[in-house]
Formats: C-alpha cells, structure tokens, sequence
C-alpha cells in the first residue's frame, strides 16, 4: 500500500502524543515528517520550573530523543521554522527552503508568551519563560546579575520567580491586580500563599501597572504608571500565553483566539488538524496536559481513520507546586449569587479550604495547605453528585466521610522519605512511584497503576498517588476524570450499555459487542463478566449464562485461593445449624482430607485446601446432609448474620434469628453487582453488626429498622437508615425492593457503600420509602427473578456426569519427536 | 522430547482451557475464539498462579489470582508487567490436539 504522507508542525508535547497514538493504531499507514523550530528532541515542557531551579537537567525531562524519531523511520528537521502553508500545493515551506509535502498535516505550534507593549520590551535581559531556551538565558543571567523582576504573578510567573530565587537572585514579582494567581485562587488562599512566600524571601509588587522597561544597552530597571521606579537586571515576562496562530492564519486557515477545530480536531482545512494549545474547540483553549493528551487520542483515531473518537472538551483542575506550596483549584471557585461556601481556615497550620456548592452539587473549591482530597471534590464536582447527605464532613476530607481508610494518613507525601508506604495493599513505596513516573514518563493515573501496582487494588491511596504524580510531574498535570468507559474494548460506559441491552433487546454477549461496537473480537476480562451480569439481570428466564464469561470462582462455584485449591462454604441460614450438620460437615471434612477448617467472620464454616477435582465429591457429600452452595465466592447474596435475639437474650426485642433465616431463604443464589452481606441484630446492642452491612436490620421494640449502604472492609461505611417498619413481611418487602434496585442500577463490581455515596440516599429513599408502587414492583421483579436463580449449583455440577470442568485431561498417547526419530 | 496427544479440541472448551499433568509439571492447554490451541506451563510468572483457571480472551489469558495478562503465544506478561510462562509447540492433526513436552 502506498503510504500516505502526514507533516507535523510543531515538536512539543501535544503534537508528539499525537505521533504516538498514531503509531500504536497504525505503524506503516504514513511517512512522517515533524518541524520543530528548537533544537531538540520532544520534551517535557511542564518541567522547566524544576530545570530552572537545578532539581533537573535538560536530558532528564527528554520524552522523545532524537533515536526514538529515527526507530519510528519519522524524519525530524529540528531547529527548523515553517514560514508557510501553500494549501494548494499541500506542501509545508520552511526556513533555508527545506519543504515538505502533505496528504495530512498536523499543526501543533502551542503557544506564545505575551510581551507586554511597553518601551524596552526588546532590550536584551528581557526574557520570557517559554522553552530551554529562556531558561539557559535566565540560568546565564543568574550567574552574572542579582536583581530580577518577574511581571506576572500567575502560575507561570511564581514559577520563574521560585528557580530565580533558588539560583541566588533576589526577586520582585509585579502584579497587575491586587491578588496572586486571580485565575486559580480566591483572596483569602492568595493571601495565605502571598504571605508564606514572602517568609521565602519574595518580594511583590501588587496592583502595579507597567509603563516602561528602562534601560539602554542592556534594561536597568522598570517605571511604573504611578511613575514608581525599581531596579532590575533581568526581567522575566510572564503575563500569560496566547495561541500561536500566525501560520495558520497566514494559510487562510480560520482562527479565532486559536485555530478552530471541530470534535475531530480537525480545522477549517479538513486535511489539517489542529491540537495543543493552539486549538481552540467549543470557544475554549486548553493548557494543561490531560486535554492535550486526550485530544492527541482523538487526532490519531482520526488519522487512523477508525473515526470513533471524538473530543468533546475537557473540564479541568489545577493542582499547583509552587514552591513546595499544596494548590488546588477547580470550577467556579468564586461563586456568585446563587451559591453557597464552605470554608474552613487554619492559618496557623497554613491550611485554607473552600468548597462552592449550588443545589447540593460542588460547584468550585479552592484548597491551599491540604489538597489531598482535591481530585475527591473534582470527581464530586464533575459527576454532580448530591452531597447533602455527606455536606457536615465534607469539608474535613474523604476519610471523615463515613470511613476510615487510609486517605487519614496523608500528611505531605511529597516531603516524606522515599521509603514511605504509599500502596499498603501492593507493598509500594514513595520512591518506586516517583521512580516509574520519571523512567517510564507515565503522565496518567492508570499508567502509574500498570507500572507500579500502587492504587491499583482497593484504590483508597489514590488521592496520594496522584499527590505524588503532581509534585513529580509539575504543575501542568492534570488528570480529568472523565466518563470511564466499561474497559479499553469499548468507550460507552456501564450505564450505557445497560440501558442498550434492555432498550434493544440484546441478549446474549456477542450480541452487544456487535451492537455497541466493541473493538476487540472476544471482549476481555473486565467487560465480559460484566455484559453477562447486565444480561443476566436483564432476562433472568432467558438469558444463557455464559461460564467462560465469569470468574474462575463463579464458574467453579468455590474459592480460589493461593496455592490454586478452592475453599467450600456451605449455607447455613441464618448461622443457625444443628449438631447432625456440624457432624456431616465433619464427615466431609474427614473424607476429603481438608486440611483447615474455619469459622468465617459471617457466621459459616470454611473448609480450606480442597482440591479441585474433589469438588463435586465434597459437595456431594454435603449435599447429603441437606446443604446447598454458600456462594461464598461468588458476587451474590453472601450470609446473613444474626444475633441470638428476643428466643434466648434477654435484652432481645425481637427474633432477629427467624428473620435473618427468612431473609436468606428469600435471597440466596441472586446474582449481583458485587458481594452483598446481610445481618439482622435483635436489639440496638446491635451484636450482629448490621450496621456495617449492604442491609441490616436492627430490631427496636416497636418492629424494625432497616439500615443501607454499609460495609467492613478497606473503607468502613456505617449504613444509612433507609426507614422503620413493623413487620416480618415489610422487611422482607423492603428488603427485595432494595437488592432489585441496586441490581439493575449499580456499575457491575461497585458495592452498595459507593454505589449509595454516587447517587444519593434521597434517591433510594425516593424509590422504596416515599414511592409505594415502586416499592412494590421492585420487589415483584426480584421474586421472579429468583424463580430462575434459586437452582443450587453445587447439586446440578455434582448429579452433572460430565466432569471435564473439574478434571486434568488425559492424553491419549505419547508419540516420539519426529526430529528426534529422524536424528 | 515427545508429542502427547491429548485428543479431541473438543475436549477443551471454546475461549476456556485444561490442564494436563506431567512429570513436569501442569500444562495448560488454551482453545481460542478461532479454535487455535495454545500451551503453556500452567504457572504465573507474577505468584504462580494457575492461568489455566484464567478468563481467556483474544490471544491472552487473565491470571485468576492477580490479573496478570499473559500472552499465550509467547507466554510473556503483557502492559507494563515483567515474565514469562514457558510455551510448548502444539498442533492439531485432525481434530486432534498434540502439545510437544
């Protein structure tokens, strides 16, 4: 096939992630060409604060040196400024006549400083803060004068100040408001951080106007409009950035602050693409890395010509180092008329929080001092999720909302030792992720996940992940949340493809990959298990389940464990058993040779180390004896605990045994999101813990209480009180109404604690409390459901003959190696 | 080295897998979408975990203990992870599956 010819304009960040994703979907399908006007490889440009100040050299911020360009067969003209677009020709015209031809052209020129239009701007000693260039004339500048002056004193501008300062230069930054980073922080967090700098040795100069830079040869000093004068011997422009469109708009190409793309990244020229900084999409510019790196995915899909992605914008947070000071700013941090503000201020400890919330949603937050749980606000922020319920403790952070994980512990990551403990489920240090983040230049949180395993099991250190991946990679980072497809087969998430599956009648998996696009042929481990709960819940009498489509414990109906033997749990309702079934499950234990056996922490016995081509022997057994599958292993009803209650306590108010054996027997064998546990307390002692369960009930007197949302585990959630009722039967009702819920609404491996803090208490209460019929039908479609589900499933794989589930495979004969005959 | 020839690809289920036993140890013996086999020692490079008991997928099976995808033509961990499952040559004579051991 002849290749296509695709010309980048531009080697920096965006333009060369672009390149990237191209070359993982379709290596042969272009020869490339890339200009770049400076001369170097693709670094990265959100690390020159920490070059300018010495934590780092140029080659250590290098992502592309020149050999991956060669690798990649790309033909690179460094140091090379394009002057042209002949659009008719589709050819590219550089500086010294180097030319390129193009089917496909990529503009990635970024941005430009801007130069304030004063007198002086010109004279030499007046830099702005850019590219290596800049900060080579800022270091040289440092070795030989001592007064600098930086205009700007937004994030850029802090920055430059910061490496001047660290270098030995005494410096004054000039601020044409009254107020430091106004884009990012409201007045009392500026203050704060205006006033910790100046312990660090920075001068400013607010609400200052610039009128002319002095000097002749050389700038000597700056005036002032007031007509105020201050020395200087270097001064640093940093007034902000502006798109750089010249060359786009010198081609004809439409530009409005920066060159107008569409969600395709395309532009006016529909051979032309625009990404970076200097495209504008929906009237907005972008400077961060995550929208330019998710733009990059988009332009290559495009180029691809796979034509399914597409941008739609990107919301964006700020989490800023400057100067070793915790900044955290998203949204509507301002709020107006129509808000309210939660603040909290310590200035003391230097911690400033401040959350804008409008119709119980997250509006905006500014957080200085303490911005561990910024990306927690942001994901509340940009999900809308109601926060009435969790609006008390909002303030204090992620682990005072009814949890104790391990987000307590946070403290000031970036300073603590490499050492330190950050993944406790993974074994991961500080130092490892820091590591990973610079060898392997992994920008997002999923790519430290892959490289380290840190956050990548129970998630609870992710907040000091991404700590971690702030003070590591600058203050450019960013990462959007953003709508998580269901996994990397597809981009629709959970919700879309339940609701295609009921909305078009798709009934089996490949059914809905063909329907919904899937881009892999088999799906993969994290979607199939998922489209086959969504079917499965979806039509409960028709649905085939799919075994190759479930997790080795749901399809082999036991536990697997570390050694690769299975454990075996039989129910035992409501933890209520009899001398004969301890004797049977003693039978069998004895009869198979099982080498532990358990009480478990829900009431049941755990026979551990069974092999398994002995399952179906020992289910056969217990099966025996009456018992049937515990579903200990599975994404089901699990157990439910009581307490001994009003039969023999004498503290007990009502049966709690009973009840917890009806709710059992109502709902064993029901498949689920997740794992769901069940207790039933006979009086508010509350013995059986029911208030750390999916359900619990806890008996009072007058009847009972019906509690949600709770669980043990990596983050402990106490339950919410869903309501009171009297009787056996409503519990039982209420109870149905609630499983059917969180059935067909929660994401597939999401528990009822999240699940609840996503779509909010109210909600739940609004289905199943206030709305009677609803009530009533929800628990209708759990009952019939059951219907199809209560099938045991250790009794149909003992009494099935055929075996080879369970079973090594027998080989039939054994012939020599021919090679070896021949020999 | 020998052929064993463990008999009918049916024996093994479609995206699924068996085990068979030897001397060296276990085999897993792989049948994807397209009923192509693969073989591969049936232990994780990450902690030893059986993948035949693993969700089968594509080319690549998912370890049942700790997700690991491995790549069942080369046996080598796939994404960011680090190993190796040593791979034994298989082919399929008639309907017949034989794994070289």
């Amino acid at each position: 096939m002849q290749r296509e010819k695709l010309v980048l304009v531009g080697n920096g960040m965006a333009g060369v992630r672009t390149l990237e994703e191209l070359l993982k979907l379709m290596p042969e399908k272009f020869d490339i060409t890339v200009f770049g006007d400076e001369p170097c490889g693709n670094y990265n440009r959100i690390l020159l604060s920490p070059v300018l100040t010495g934590e780092k050299t140029i080659d250590q911020i290098m992502l592309n040196d020149e050999r991956w360009y060669r690798e990649n067969r790309i033909t690179l003209h460094k140091g090379r400024k394009v002057t042209r677009i002949d659009r008719l020709r589709r050819q590219v015209l550089a500086e010294e006549g180097t030319a390129a031809e193009y089917d496909r052209l990529i503009l990635a020129l970024g941005s430009e400083p801007f130069v304030l239009p004063v007198p002086g701007a010109g004279l030499p000693g007046v830099i702005s803060f850019r590219n290596i260039h800049d900060v080579d004339l800022m270091i040289e500048a440092t070795r030989q004068f001592r007064n600098a002056v930086v205009i700007g004193g937004g994030l850029l501008g802090l920055e430059a100040a910061h490496g001047l300062m660290a270098r030995g230069m005494q410096v004054t930054v000039v601020h044409l408001l009254d107020t430091l980073m106004e884009r990012q922080l409201d007045k009392p967090a500026a203050e704060l951080l205006r006033n910790s700098l100046e312990l660090r040795g920075l001068k400013f100069l607010l609400g200052k106007e610039t009128a002319a830079i002095l000097g002749e040869k050389r700038v000597k000093g700056l005036r002032f409009k007031d007509g105020a004068e201050i020395a200087a011997d270097l001064v640093v422009m940093a007034a902000g950035i502006r798109p750089n469109i010249a060359l786009a708009r010198s081609a004809g190409i439409y530009c409005e602050r920066g060159i107008v793309v569409n969600d395709t990244m395309q532009t006016y020229d529909p051979r032309i693409y625009a990404v970076g900084e200097c495209a504008e999409h929906r009237r907005q510019t972008y400077g961060l890395v995550a929208p330019l790196f998710e733009q990059a995915k988009v332009c290559a899909n495009q180029l691809a010509q796979f034509g399914f992605a597409s941008y739609k914008g990107s919301v964006t947070s700020t989490k800023l180092k400057v100067t070793g000071i915790d900044l955290f700013s998203a949204g509507n941090y301002l709020g107006d008329a129509d808000s309210d503000e939660l603040i909290f201020k310590d200035a003391a400890q230097g911690v400033y929080k401040k959350l804008v919330i409008a119709n119980n949603r997250i509006k905006g937050a500014v957080l200085y001092g303490d911005t561990i749980d910024g990306t927690w606000y942001f994901q509340l922020m940009r999900d809308a999720t109601d926060i009435s319920a969790i609006r008390d403790n909002l303030l204090f952070g992620k682990a005072h909302v009814g949890s104790a994980g391990h987000g307590a512990a946070a403290g000031r990551i970036a300073q603590a030792p490499d050492d330190t403990e950050v993944c406790g489920c993974n074994g991961v240090c500080k130092g490892e992720i820091v590591r990973a983040i610079t060898a392997n230049n992994l920008f997002t949180l999923d790519q430290v996940r892959a490289h380290t395993k840190a956050s990548a099991s129970c998630g609870s250190c992710t907040g000091l992940v991404e700590e971690l991946m702030a003070s590591t990679l600058g203050s450019g980072y960013s990462e959007t949340p953003r709508k998580k497809p269901l996994c990397a087969c597809t981009d629709f998430n959970h919700e879309e493809v339940r609701v295609a599956i009921v909305a078009n009648a798709l009934k089996s998996i490949p059914e809905v990959r063909r329907f919904l696009d899937w881009r892999t042929p088999d799906g993969c481990h994290a979607c199939r298990p998922a489209i086959n709960y969504y079917l499965l819940c979806a039509w409960p009498d028709e649905y085939q389940d799919d075994v190759q489509s479930r997790f080795i414990n749901e399809r082999i109906h036991a536990n697997i464990q570390k050694d690769g033997t299975y454990s075996v749990v039989p129910r035992i309702f409501g933890g209520i058993t009899t001398a004969a079934q301890l004797r049977a499950i003693a039978d069998a234990a004895d009869k198979f040779k099982v080498p532990t056996v358990k009480i478990t922490g829900g009431q049941r016995i755990d026979l551990l180390g069974v092999k398994k081509e002995d399952l179906p022997g020992i289910w056969g057994e217990l099966g025996k004896a009456g018992f049937i599958s515990g579903h200990a292993y599975g994404k089901a009803l699990r157990t439910v605990k009581t307490c001994v209650g009003s039969e023999w306590c004498r503290f007990g108010t009502q049966d709690s045994t009973t009840m917890g054996i009806r709710l059992e027997e109502m709902s064993w064998g029901s498949w689920m999101p997740h794992k769901f546990k069940m207790a039933v307390s006979g009086c508010p002692r509350n013995c059986a813990e029911a208030t750390i369960k999916d359900f619990g009930v806890v008996a009072v007197e007058s009847g009972w209480e019906l509690h949600i949302g709770g669980n043990g585990g990596v983050k402990v959630r106490a339950t919410d009180l869903l309501c009171k009722v009297t009787t056996e039967a409503e519990v039982l009702e209420y109870c149905a109404a609630f499983l059917q819920l969180y059935r067909e609404e929660a994401r597939y491996l999401e528990r009822t604690a999240p699940w609840i803090e996503r779509i909010g208490l109210a909600y739940i209460k609004g289905r199943i409390v206030e709305d009677r019929r609803d009530r009533k039908a929800l628990a209708e479609r759990f009952m019939e459901s059951q219907k199809h589900m209560q099938i045991d499933p250790w009794a149909g794989l003992t009494n099935n003959p055929d075996r080879r589930a369970f079973i090594p495979i027998k080989p039939v004969r054994m012939s020599p190696d021919e090679a070896t005959v021949e020999a | 080295m020998t052929w064993l020839e463990i008999g009918s690809i049916e024996e093994i289920p479609r995206l699924g897998s068996r085990v068979i036993k030897t001397p060296a140890g276990d085999i897993a013996v792989f049948r994807d979408a397209r009923d192509e086999v693969y073989a591969l020692e049936d232990r994780c490079p990450h902690k030893g975990g059986p993948l035949s008991q693993g969700i089968v997928f594509d080319r690549r099976v998912a370890c049942p203990l700790h997700n690991w995808i491995i790549d069942l033509e080369s046996g080598m961990a796939t994404g960011a992870d680090h190993g190796c499952a040593r791979g034994y040559p298989v082919r399929v004579i008639a309907g017949s599956v034989h794994v070289n051991i």
